[in-house]
C-alpha cells in the first residue's frame, strides 16, 4: 500500500506533445496534439484519489475529477466523458482554455509535492475521445417541464445554463448576435488554441439534447427583453458577456493600422480572415506589429499576427512579468514563438503618415510603485524616458467594458457604476423579475470557466423559480 | 435564412435593389437604421442602411452598388434565392420631428438611404426639399419615390446628363441663400457629406449625416468603425450611423476606408477571374 502510494506520488506528469514552436507560429493548426489513450491512462494512474478532494474545491463547475480520472485508469473513457458531462457540458473546450494551475491543479495536492495531476489535459482526453470514438448515445434528461427559457448570448455561460436546463426539463431557446454560436469561444479564442469544428460539436450537443439555437439575433435590438416574456418565455438568462473594446485613449487612435484586439481575433477566427482570400473578410498583415497589454487576449493576439506572418511581434505592456495576468502557459508558448515582451514601457501616442496610417509609437519607461487598488503595484512614468518605437500595426488588448446595447434598451435592470449587470453573486438574480444575468456582463472580462460557473449556479436558481417560484 | 423576393437592377445593372424576407427586422425597423448581410458561408458581413421596410410582408429592402466582391456576390443571388444571414435593425434610428423646412441631400446610391428619412420627415408635417444628384443621368436612382417623398425635388448631375448641371452643393446653396432652412440631412459619398456640411456651417444650419465606415460586428464590439465626432471618438453602430455633420472629421473616415483597399482590389480581381465577369 505504501509502496503504491509512494509511486502515484513520485512518477512524473506524462508531458503534452505539442507542434514544435518554429513550425506551429507560422499555421494555425492546435498546438497541443493531444494524450494517446496510454499516456491518459498512465497520468490517470497518478491520482491519489483523494478522500477529500482539493481539486473538486478549486473547481468553478465542481467536476468529480477523482471519479472521471477513476474511469480514465480502468480505461472506461466513454464513462469519464459521461462522468464530467454531469457537471460540464463543454469539457473538450475547459480542457483546453480553463486556467488550471490556479483551480483544480492548484488545489491538487501533488502539485506541493512536484507536479500535479494534468486534470485539464484528462478532461481534453475523455471528451475528444468520446468525440472521436463514441456512440453518440446522450446522457438523460428530466421529463418536460413545460416550461421555456430564453438564453441571451450563445457564449460558455449561456451554452452552460442551456445544458443544465435542457437536462431538468425545459425548453430552452439560445439567442445569438452573431451568425454562429460560441461566442467568445468562436470569435475570441484562436483556432490554433480551440479548434472551432469542436466548438461547433459542443453546440451541436447541446441541440441534439434539445436546444433551440437562433443566431442573429440581436437582443435589444431584433427583440427586446419585455418582448421575450411576452413571447411565452418564464425565464431569461442574459449572458452577453463584456463586449466593448477598451482603448488607451491617446492621440493617434484611430490612425489606419490601430485595431482593438476584439476587431483583430474578431477577423481572424469568427470571419476566418487568416483563410483569405477563400473567405471574403480582409485582415490586415502587420510586419511589425506590436500587442499592447499583457493578458491571453493580448497573447491571444501576438501569437496570431505571428502566424499571418509577421517578421517581429513585440507585447508591450506597462507592467512588469509578475504582473502580467495572461496564463503562465500562453506567456510560455507566446515566448516559444519568438513573440518579445517590452515591459515597463507604455505608449503616450501613435504616430502617423500623411496617408493616415500608423508608423510607430511615443513610448515611455515605466516604474513600480505602491500597490493600487488591484493589489498589484502601480506601474508609474519615468520623467524624460520618452523614446519612438516603429511599427506598422498595433492590437490593442487593454481589457474590455460593459457592451450598453442590451442593458441600455431595458429600462428596470440595475446596473453598476461600471454599466455591469447588477446580479446576486450566489443565484445571477438581476432586479428584473424573471430575469438572471452571469458572465462577463456581471463580472467584468473574466474567464471561460467563471462564467460557467456563474451560468450553473443561474440556471440552478431558475430550475427552483420554475419550480417554486420568484 | 433571408429570401429575395423581388429584384430590380439600376443604372445598368450598377445599382441594384433587392426585397428581402426579413419579419423580425422588419416589424421593428425605422428609418436611418442598418442590417449587416451575409452572402453564404465564406462571405464578409457587409452592413448596409436599410432603404425601406414593409412590417405586414415582414420584408425589408437594401439597395447598394456593384463595387466590389461581396457586391457581385450578392448581386449573383436570384430571387428565390437567399442570404445566409441578416443582422438587425442596427444603429440609432433618425430622429423624425417637426421643424419647419428641412432640406435632404442624397447623393449616389445615398439616395436609397434618404428615402426613408425624407419620407418619415414629411409625415411629421415638416415642408421637405429634396435635392438628389448623381454623376452621371444613368446613376440616379429613385427619382419618382423622392418626388413622392418630397415637397419639392431638385436634381442635379455632375455631368449636366440631366437636371441641373453641377453638384448638390451648388443647389443647396441656392436654397439656403432663398428661404429659412432648419436642417439639412445629407447621404452620400462622403466627400459629398463634408462639402455639404462645410457649406451648411456657413449658413449655420444643422446638419445630419449618415456615415457607412468599415465595421465587422455592428453591435458596438469591434471598435472598427470608429469616427471622430467632436474631438471624441464614436463607434458609427451603435452611437450612430448618423451624426451632427459640422462635427465629423470626415478627413479621417475618408482615410479609414482606404484600410483594405489593396484585400478588396485582390479579392474582386479574383472573383472576376473566375465568374468572366
Amino acid at each position: 500500500m505504501s509502496e503504491k502510494s509512494n509511486k502515484k506520488g513520485t512518477a512524473s506528469r506524462q508531458p503534452m506533445p505539442e507542434q514544435p514552436a518554429d513550425v506551429r507560429r507560422r499555421n494555425f493548426e492546435e498546438v497541443p496534439l493531444g494524450y494517446t489513450p496510454e499516456a491518459a491512462m498512465a497520468e490517470a494512474d497518478r491520482c491519489l484519489q483523494c478522500k477529500k478532494p482539493s481539486c473538486v474545491e478549486g473547481c468553478p463547475v465542481g467536476v468529480d475529477i477523482p471519479g472521471f480520472i477513476k474511469y480514465i485508469v480502468s480505461g472506461d473513457f466513454t464513462a469519464a466523458a459521461r462522468n464530467i458531462w454531469k457537471r460540464n457540458s463543454l469539457p473538450a473546450v475547459c480542457g483546453r482554455v480553463c486556467p488550471q494551475e490556479i483551480q483544480c491543479e492548484g488545489s491538487c495536492i501533488l502539485a506541493k509535492k512536484g507536479s500535479a495531476i494534468a486534470i485539464g489535459n484528462l478532461e481534453r482526453f475523455a471528451a475528444d475521445w468520446e468525440r472521436e470514438n463514441g456512440t453518440g448515445e446522450l446522457p438523460p434528461t428530466a421529463a418536460s417541464t413545460g416550461k421555456k427559457v430564453a438564453v441571451v448570448g450563445a457564449g460558455p455561460s449561456g451554452l452552460t445554463v442551456a445544458g443544465d436546463l435542457i437536462a431538468k426539463g425545459h425548453a430552452v431557446t439560445v439567442l445569438e448576435a452573431f451568425h454562429k454560436p460560441g461566442g467568445v469561444l468562436v470569435y475570441g479564442i484562436p483556432e490554433f488554441r480551440l479548434p472551432k469544428a469542436i466548438v461547433g460539436q459542443e453546440v451541436n450537443f447541446l441541440e441534439r439534447l434539445g436546444a433551440k439555437v437562433e443566431c442573429n439575433a440581436v437582443v435589444g435590438r431584433t427583440v427586446s427583453l419585455d418582448e421575450l416574456f411576452e413571447q411565452g418565455y418564464d425565464a431569461v438568462y442574459v449572458g452577453v458577456g463584456a463586449g466593448l473594446p477598451r482603448f488607451m485613449n491617446i492621440p493617434g487612435e484611430n490612425l489606419v493600422g490601430i485595431l482593438s484586439a476584439n476587431e483583430y481575433l474578431t477577423r481572424a477566427n469568427l470571419m476566418k480572415a487568416y483563410k483569405f482570400p477563400e473567405y471574403d473578410t480582409p485582415i490586415p498583415r502587420g510586419k511589425d506589429v506590436v500587442v499592447l497589454g499583457a493578458g491571453n487576449v493580448a497573447m491571444d493576439s501576438a501569437r496570431t499576427a505571428m502566424r499571418l506572418g509577421a517578421d517581429r511581434v513585440r507585447v508591450v505592456y506597462r507592467r512588469s512579468r509578475d504582473e502580467m495576468p495572461a496564463r503562465s502557459a500562453e506567456i510560455h508558448h507566446a515566448e516559444e514563438e519568438g513573440i518579445e515582451f517590452h515591459l515597463l514601457t507604455n505608449p503616450t501616442r501613435y504616430l502617423g503618415d500623411e496617408k493616415g496610417r500608423l508608423t510607430g509609437m511615443t513610448c515611455i519607461r515605466m516604474e513600480l510603485g505602491e500597490p493600487d487598488a488591484s493589489g498589484r503595484r502601480r506601474p508609474v512614468p519615468m520623467e524624460n524616458s520618452e523614446y519612438d518605437m516603429s511599427c506598422d500595426q498595433v492590437i490593442v488588448a487593454v481589457g474590455s467594458g460593459a457592451n450598453p446595447l442590451l442593458t441600455g434598451s431595458t429600462e428596470d435592470i440595475s446596473l453598476n457604476k461600471w454599466g455591469y449587470i447588477s446580479a446576486d453573486p450566489e443565484t445571477g438574480k438581476t432586479t428584473k423579475k424573471g430575469v438572471w444575468a452571469g458572465g462577463d456582463i456581471v463580472t467584468g472580462a473574466a474567464t471561460v470557466i467563471l462564467a460557467m460557473g456563474a451560468g450553473r449556479k443561474a440556471a440552478n436558481s431558475i430550475h427552483d423559480y420554475l419550480t417554486w417560484g420568484w | 435564412m433571408f429570401k429575395i423576393v423581388k429584384r430590380e437592377e439600376m443604372s445598368d445593372g450598377g445599382v441594384i435593389l433587392d426585397e428581402i424576407e426579413a419579419p423580425l427586422i422588419a416589424r421593428k425597423a425605422k428609418p436611418g437604421q442598418f442590417v449587416i448581410l451575409k452572402a453564404n458561408e465564406t462571405g464578409e458581413r457587409v452592413p448596409l442602411t436599410m432603404a425601406d421596410t414593409d412590417p405586414e410582408k415582414g420584408t425589408i429592402t437594401v439597395i447598394y452598388q456593384v463595387v466590389g466582391k461581396s457586391t457581385r456576390v450578392f448581386k449573383s443571388l436570384q430571387v428565390g434565392d437567399s442570404f445566409q444571414d441578416v443582422i438587425g435593425p442596427l444603429g440609432k434610428a433618425t430622429h423624425l420631428e417637426k421643424l419647419g423646412t428641412v432640406v435632404c441631400v442624397g447623393g449616389g446610391t445615398g439616395v436609397a438611404v434618404m428615402h426613408p428619412i425624407t419620407r418619415g420627415l414629411k409625415e411629421v408635417g415638416n415642408h421637405v426639399i429634396g435635392i438628389i444628384g448623381a454623376r452621371t443621368k444613368d446613376l440616379l436612382i429613385l427619382e419618382d419615390k423622392m418626388q413622392a417623398a418630397s415637397h419639392e425635388l431638385k436634381i442635379c448631375t455632375d455631368d449636366g446628363s440631366y437636371g441641373h448641371h453641377g453638384f448638390v452643393t451648388d443647389v443647396l446653396k441656392e436654397v439656403l441663400e432663398s428661404q429659412e432652412v432648419q436642417l439639412v440631412v445629407a447621404i452620400g459619398p462622403v466627400p459629398m457629406m463634408k462639402f455639404v456640411s462645410k457649406l451648411t456651417k456657413e449658413y449655420g444650419v444643422a446638419t445630419l449625416v449618415s456615415l457607412n465606415p468599415i465595421m465587422v460586428d455592428g453591435t458596438g464590439m469591434c471598435g472598427g468603425c470608429r469616427v471622430t465626432v467632436g474631438g471624441k471618438t464614436k463607434f458609427a453602430c451603435v452611437d450612430g450611423p448618423e451624426f451632427d455633420g459640422h462635427q465629423v472629421d470626415f478627413d479621417e473616415l475618408m482615410l479609414r476606408l482606404q484600410a483594405y483597399v489593396p484585400e478588396e482590389k485582390k479579392c474582386d480581381d479574383d472573383y472576376c477571374r473566375l465568374t468572366g465577369e
